[in-house]
């Protein structure tokens, strides 16, 4: 008898035998997390993962995880494996889902095959084999839904970093906090320019008080922002401009062109008003000036 | 042929660019352009790209020999309503257009295209 | 994909732009992979004298991508490092080609041999 269709055979015909073991197995081990997932929930993903396996194996055989037979499997797996993940399992506890199925399959195939040592050999191995690379093919599944949740989580970060505010008609401010990388750069850009194109905003000042250091890639990833905005037909300020950036932009030979750049963001707030043509002034001169 | 319009508004000439460029019609551009310019005695181009998605170093250059053009005819070219995916990609790729006025829509175009002729600069 | 005319290489970045759109760039990215795309094109048809693009969308872990290769049998590039520099033409064009296409990509490869073609391969991560 072929070993594939011994599994099938031995699953198919105690299946309600298996899944209890199993579900007992997996009730019992120290890596179930009960406060993350209720006893149903576990029973259903259970017996729908054996029902699934039972069916790959009796038309897939055990060793070609990639045909088109296991992809049930599998995509049941990776759901599975994601859910867990974002509730927050290890991967240990996720992975013991499929390992802990070992124990239960190993006892009723022993039961099958008492009498033949070498075909329950075998049998066992090649169980082995499968669940092992379903054990591996989880810890992936895992490891990709981490990545990303990561990912998605960096993007968000990035986004929350560059806040672009509108400090009055036609002018945008976007404070800098942090180092400019390219990544963030275009991130940078794409956001002031967007804030740009929706307020129809003429100037945008760039302050970089919260920038910890000025090198010559970060000089040059400004640039390139003051370039783009140049582009749109924005004129750029830079402020925020401590006296030891100054010093440093200077040493590596930085040339900052036709840039405007101010000491502070007040400052730059002022020219950004005389250029857009508004004016400040106390209340009581203005107050003075209508009389 | 295909052609890009171009529209008379009072002293200036307003060209909106809105298919997929290709050479045979940049070239095009160039001459029905320039033709124009010194028929009408125009003062200042306004070129809308605000529907062109990707500007590449082809067309890039067509933007700014169309600028140096109308600078020797005397007249300004102003380009307006660049996206902001072009602008970002346009630096990357090494050509920020010095010397090429901009405007973010064509009515600041044209703002500025009258404040530089009121200031008489050139 | 056929580039042997200035109309193919409207009709190629269409296809490139789609096929970012799928692989879910953002629109910058998606700008940034289409113009590197044009130049290389571009490079073909006035030096290569005309070739073929072949595209392949890439996915490695949640990571994706575009990977796509300009090849052609033209006469070959004789100094790639001054090829690659900003401002250098023999053909009359402004020299951003290669130099700009590589700074568009996240990777970026060329092979080119005198007389046997040049192959540029461009790698643009989302």
């Amino acid at each position: 008898m072929k070993s594939s269709s011994r599994l099938a055979g031995v699953i198919k015909n105690h299946e309600k035998e298996i899944l209890a073991d199993w579900i007992k197995e997996q009730l019992a081990s120290t890596t179930l997390r009960g406060d993350l997932l209720k006893e149903s929930e576990l029973r259903e993903q259970s017996r729908a993962f054996l029902a699934a396996v039972q069916a790959a194996v009796q038309k897939g055989g055990t060793e070609d995880l990639a045909g088109p037979a296991w992809a049930d499997v599998k995509q049941l797996l990776a759901e599975i494996s994601r859910a867990r993940s974002l509730a927050g399992f290890s991967p240990s506890e996720t992975a013991t889902f499929v390992l802990s199925l070992k124990q239960p399959l190993f006892s009723r195939m022993t039961a099958e095959l008492k009498s033949n040592a070498a075909e329950l050999g075998e049998e066992l191995w090649s169980i082995t084999l499968l669940l092992d690379k379903l054990g591996l093919f989880t810890i992936e599944a895992y490891l990709k839904s981490r990545e990303s949740v990561i990912e998605r989580q960096q993007t968000e970060l990035l986004e929350l970093s560059t806040p672009v505010v509108e400090l009055w008609d036609d002018i945008v401010a976007l404070p800098l906090v942090g180092t400019l990388d390219s990544n963030r750069t275009q991130i940078v850009m794409e956001t002031l320019l967007q804030k740009i194109v929706q307020t129809g905003a003429s100037i945008a000042i760039i302050d970089i008080t919260g920038v910890p250091t000025v090198d010559t890639l970060v000089a040059q990833h400004l640039l390139k922002t003051v370039a783009a905005t140049r582009l749109m037909g924005a004129d750029c300020i830079i402020s925020g401009i401590r006296p030891q950036i100054a010093q440093t932009i200077v040493h590596l030979g930085v040339n900052l062109g036709e840039v405007t750049t101010k000491a502070s963001l007040a400052d730059a707030f002022q020219v950004a008003l005389k250029r857009t043509g508004a004016t400040i002034g106390k209340a009581k001169a203005e107050a003075a000036g209508a009389v | 042929m295909e052609r890009i319009p171009i529209l008379k508004m009072g002293q200036f000439l307003l060209v909106t660019i809105q298919v997929d460029m290709h050479d045979q019609l940049a070239i095009t551009l160039q001459d029905d352009l320039t033709n124009r310019i010194a028929k009408e005695r125009s003062r200042g181009v306004l070129l809308d790209i605000s529907a062109l998605d990707v500007v590449d170093s082809f067309i890039g250059r067509m933007i700014a020999n169309i600028s140096s053009m109308a600078r020797v005819l005397d007249a300004q070219t102003v380009v307006v309503g660049m996206q902001p995916a072009v602008a970002i990609t346009l630096v990357e790729l090494g050509l920020p257009l010095e010397g090429v006025h901009t405007a973010l829509n064509v009515e600041k175009g044209m703002a500025l295209l009258r404040r530089q002729l009121a200031a008489g600069a050139t | 994909m056929a580039i042997r005319s200035p109309e193919d290489i409207v009709h190629m970045r269409r296809a490139v732009r789609e096929h970012a759109v799928r692989q879910g760039f953002s629109l910058v990215d998606q700008t940034k992979v289409v113009t590197a795309a044009s130049e290389l094109a571009r490079n073909i048809i006035n030096y290569g004298g005309g070739g073929e693009m072949i595209l392949q969308p890439l996915a490695e872990g949640v990571r994706k991508g575009l990977k796509l290769a300009f090849v052609d049998q033209g006469p070959g590039i004789p100094d790639i490092e001054l090829a690659l520099k900003d401002g250098y033409t023999t053909g009359g064009g402004m020299g951003l080609g290669l130099g700009g296409a590589k700074r568009l990509s996240s990777e970026f490869q060329i092979e080119s041999r005198v007389g046997g073609g040049t192959r540029v391969t461009i790698t643009r991560w989302k």
